[in-house]
């Protein structure tokens, strides 16, 4: 057997604690005797200082003998710190080693602990370390994911915006007309194509072009609820999709202003380029199942239908063509039913 | 290269110089984006032409840019966390230069596919110490001089250092300690400030 005095013990277990037969302290490792602080509880029962939670029915030397060699969990009286160790028969008492477990990061805190207090075998401060580093890396982690999310944000933004007006793109719309059906809100669709767009741009260069289509984005962006969808979808074609709104007159009202807002001539270094706009529409409520390709391919027959009747005008889709709506009839709708 | 290296001399140079600097140090080295990310892996050739951008925009020799970025490794208070999982290493100083032989270790612990130099520590007695360190960059031995500087007056220490050449492919750093308790050094707890 190996006989240890208090100092070689203190720097093998600073957490040791040597009880006498009848449980008497006399022996306490210096890390343990600065948790419990105040005055060196030699000669103190040992169960005034810690409880035994675990094993059940601890309380007192006979039990704890009866436990040797069995993982202990203690509590400390003076504040509830839990511990846990061992113990093990010597001759004449116990020798207990104490370790504080996983709630090694509260206790290096609440009895600010340096590395002295521990043994050199002990791996507290590795453990400390490794929780540093764990934060760390995850504050990193936490700051690439905010970069991230700031990137797709904008990423996602110019993926459905148009470059040249800001409007909105064809994938915007090929995602908005879905979305509008499966959540069963009724919406009117215009397709418009610009009348005279061509000639301006023949004419007065593509300079004048652009100016032209971003001075459109502006008017049909005024013309519009901020609910609605505006969209660039080629050249000079405009698809505007309006949820909530399934009524007629509503509909050809907004679409007579958009034409009376782009046949104003557009001003581009002092030259007047004057166009105008054909329109077609169409209303989810007019299909038993309405499909985004359908009511786009109808949307865009109406236009071509204005387009055919000599520009500046909107009409509703018909599968009959009796539905015409032109500015001299002014407001009064053509729709089929209700003309 | 790893990210964090990347990164650590990105944040080196816009702290000490400026955000305006590192931009056209970026930009000099050809980089294409303007932000290294910690956690991404690069090649190797971008880390070697911002080092190479840097001193040249900043007309300072490379070793003198290399030592300046170990000095601001733990001196800076943007990087205070590194400071302390170095002094995790010891009580001391020369508990600390022994500990720099495991810093590849502790540097997996925390990212495994982080690339750390290999550290080898001879003590040649009466303070002197040799430190040989691989080269996972030529001139890695000035960042490790200017580290050890700065970490020496961390812990109070009194120390001449000096970058002693390459030998059989290894920088050589050499280490006088003249005096482990000249000044009484920065504070260190182990327990996480502010958590």
């Amino acid at each position: 057997m190996v006989g240890l005095d208090h100092a070689s013990l203190s720097r093998l277990m600073p957490m040791y604690l040597a009880l006498n037969d009848d449980g008497r302290i006399t022996g306490i490792g210096p890390t343990l005797a600065k948790i419990i602080g105040g005055q060196v509880p030699l000669g103190q029962d040992f169960f005034r200082h810690f409880s035994v939670r675990r094993p059940a029915g601890i309380t007192g030397m006979a039990q704890l003998r009866a436990r040797a060699g069995q993982r202990l969990q203690l509590t400390l009286r003076i504040d509830g710190g839990n511990l846990r160790g061992l113990a093990m028969a010597t001759d004449g008492g116990m020798l207990i080693n104490l370790s504080f477990g996983i709630g090694i990061i509260e206790a290096v805190r609440q009895y600010s602990l340096t590395d002295s207090d521990f043994a050199v075998t002990d791996l507290a401060v590795e453990m400390l370390y490794l929780v540093e580093v764990k934060t760390a890396v995850m504050q990193e982690l936490r700051r690439v994911n905010l970069r991230l999310e700031g990137a797709k944000t904008v990423a996602e933004e110019q993926a459905i915006t148009d470059a040249l007006t800001g409007l909105r793109n064809r994938r915007a719309l090929e995602l908005r007309l879905p979305q509008l059906i499966a959540q069963g809100i009724d919406f009117g669709l215009m397709h418009i194509d610009l009348d005279y767009f061509k000639q301006v741009n023949d004419t007065f260069g593509h300079a004048a072009g652009d100016t032209v289509l971003r001075e459109v984005a502006k008017s049909l962006t005024i013309e519009t609820r901020a609910s609605d969808l505006v969209a660039r979808i080629g050249g000079d074609e405009f698809v505007v999709v309006l949820p909530g709104l399934s009524d007629t007159a509503r509909l050809a009202q907004i679409a007579q202003r958009i034409i009376d807002r782009l046949s104003t001539p557009i001003n581009f270094e002092g030259q007047r380029c004057a166009i105008s706009a054909s329109i077609g529409l169409t209303i989810s409520t007019r299909y038993a199942a309405p499909e985004p390709e359908r009511m786009l391919s109808d949307a865009d027959a109406a236009l071509y239908a204005s387009k055919h009747a000599g520009r500046a005008q909107a009409q509703f889709h018909q599968p009959t063509d009796s539905a015409r709506l032109s500015s001299a009839d002014g407001i009064a709708v053509a729709d089929g039913r209700r003309a | 290269m790893h990210g964090l290296i990347n990164r650590s001399i990105q944040c080196f140079l816009r702290d000490t110089y400026g955000a305006c600097a590192w931009q056209s140090i970026a930009s000099a080295a050809g980089l294409g984006f303007d932000n290294f990310e910690p956690l991404l892996r690069y090649d190797d050739g971008l880390t070697h032409a911002v080092v190479a951008a840097a001193a040249k925009q900043l007309a300072r020799s490379r070793e003198t840019v290399l030592e300046d970025l170990g000095t601001y490794l733990v001196s800076h208070p943007n990087l205070e966390g590194l400071r302390r999982l170095l002094r995790f290493g010891g009580v001391n100083f020369v508990e600390f230069l022994h500990s720099m032989e495991d810093l590849p270790e502790h540097g997996r612990l925390g990212l495994p596919d982080l690339d750390v130099p290999e550290f080898a520590l001879e003590d040649l007695s009466d303070g002197r110490f040799l430190l040989r360190v691989s080269q996972l960059v030529p001139g890695i031995g000035h960042v490790v001089v200017g580290l050890l500087r700065a970490m020496a007056d961390d812990y109070g220490a009194l120390v001449l250092l000096d970058h002693g050449g390459i030998d059989d492919g290894r920088e050589v750093v050499t280490v006088h300690l003249l005096d482990h308790a000249h000044s009484a050094g920065r504070r260190f707890e182990l327990a996480m400030p502010g958590g």
